[in-house]
């Protein structure tokens, strides 16, 4: 069978559980599902915030994160992936993202996991600012996201 | 020959520039991204804002990531934006 991929660019709430079930339903050759769950916390280096306005860039961030999935399976033996990213005003406590890879052993689950969440998080175009008391602000790129994302560049891409 | 395109800002260069797109001619001459920073730097002060550190601004020709040295020729639509922090 052909791996099930699902990626979703959308405003509105996702369920996790749901969305990792629907990976191994009907299908008996799935024998691992990683799920992470990127969640809005309450606050920003020690700062309470009110929430988190995401601006992405329609089209190109769904192509980009496809791209990266489809990337994902010609690496590992999945068997189904599903990725979803919100946009818009969300706040403390409320799910950003997700992403779920299921393959018939774990170890290619969680490596392919890995590796979207770090092209997610440098390639994929989406900008958090954060509303808080003291006016709003945008999150700066993390030096360490880069470095993460780094990790995955094969050789003979290196230089590219 | 000067060609037609639609530009997008994104986050904090929209707000630098002051609004989300805009289609602009741009004169003969103008070959790359970078280039192309360099003459919209040239267009204004919220522009100078916008892009007065260069390297820390990413690009896409048509909805795909390039490097500040790649070719302008035969694009429909450049953004320009801050590094990504989506995840």
């Amino acid at each position: 069978m052909s791996p099930t991929i699902a990626v979703k660019v959308q405003r509105e709430p996702f369920d996790v559980s749901a969305e990792a079930a629907a990976l191994s339903r009907g299908r008996t050759d799935v024998g691992a599902v990683v799920t992470f769950t990127g969640i809005c916390r309450g606050d920003e280096n020690g700062e309470a915030i009110a929430a988190l306005n995401l601006e992405h860039y329609p089209g190109m961030a769904e192509t980009e994160i496809e791209s990266h999935v489809a990337e994902a399976a010609r690496r590992w033996p999945l068997t189904g992936a599903v990725v979803i990213h919100r946009f818009g005003r969300i706040v403390p406590g409320e799910d950003i993202m997700m992403v779920a890879t299921a393959s018939s052993h774990r170890a290619a689950a969680f490596a392919a996991a890995d590796f979207l969440m770090d092209y997610l998080k440098t390639r994929a175009p989406f900008w958090k600012q954060v509303e808080k008391a003291s006016g709003p602000t945008w999150v700066e790129a993390k030096a360490e996201d880069d470095s993460a994302a780094a990790r995955w560049v094969k050789p003979h891409q290196a230089a590219e | 020959m000067s060609m037609m395109l639609k530009l997008r800002y994104f986050a904090w260069v929209r707000e630098r520039i002051g609004k989300p797109e805009e289609d602009v001619e741009i004169p003969a001459g103008v070959a790359t991204v970078a280039e192309l920073m360099t003459w919209l730097s040239g267009r204004g002060e919220e522009y100078a804002h916008a892009f007065d550190n260069p390297k820390v601004i990413r690009a896409a020709i048509d909805r795909s990531h390039v490097k500040p040295q790649a070719p302008i020729a035969g694009a429909r639509e450049i953004a320009f934006f801050p590094p990504m922090t989506g995840g």
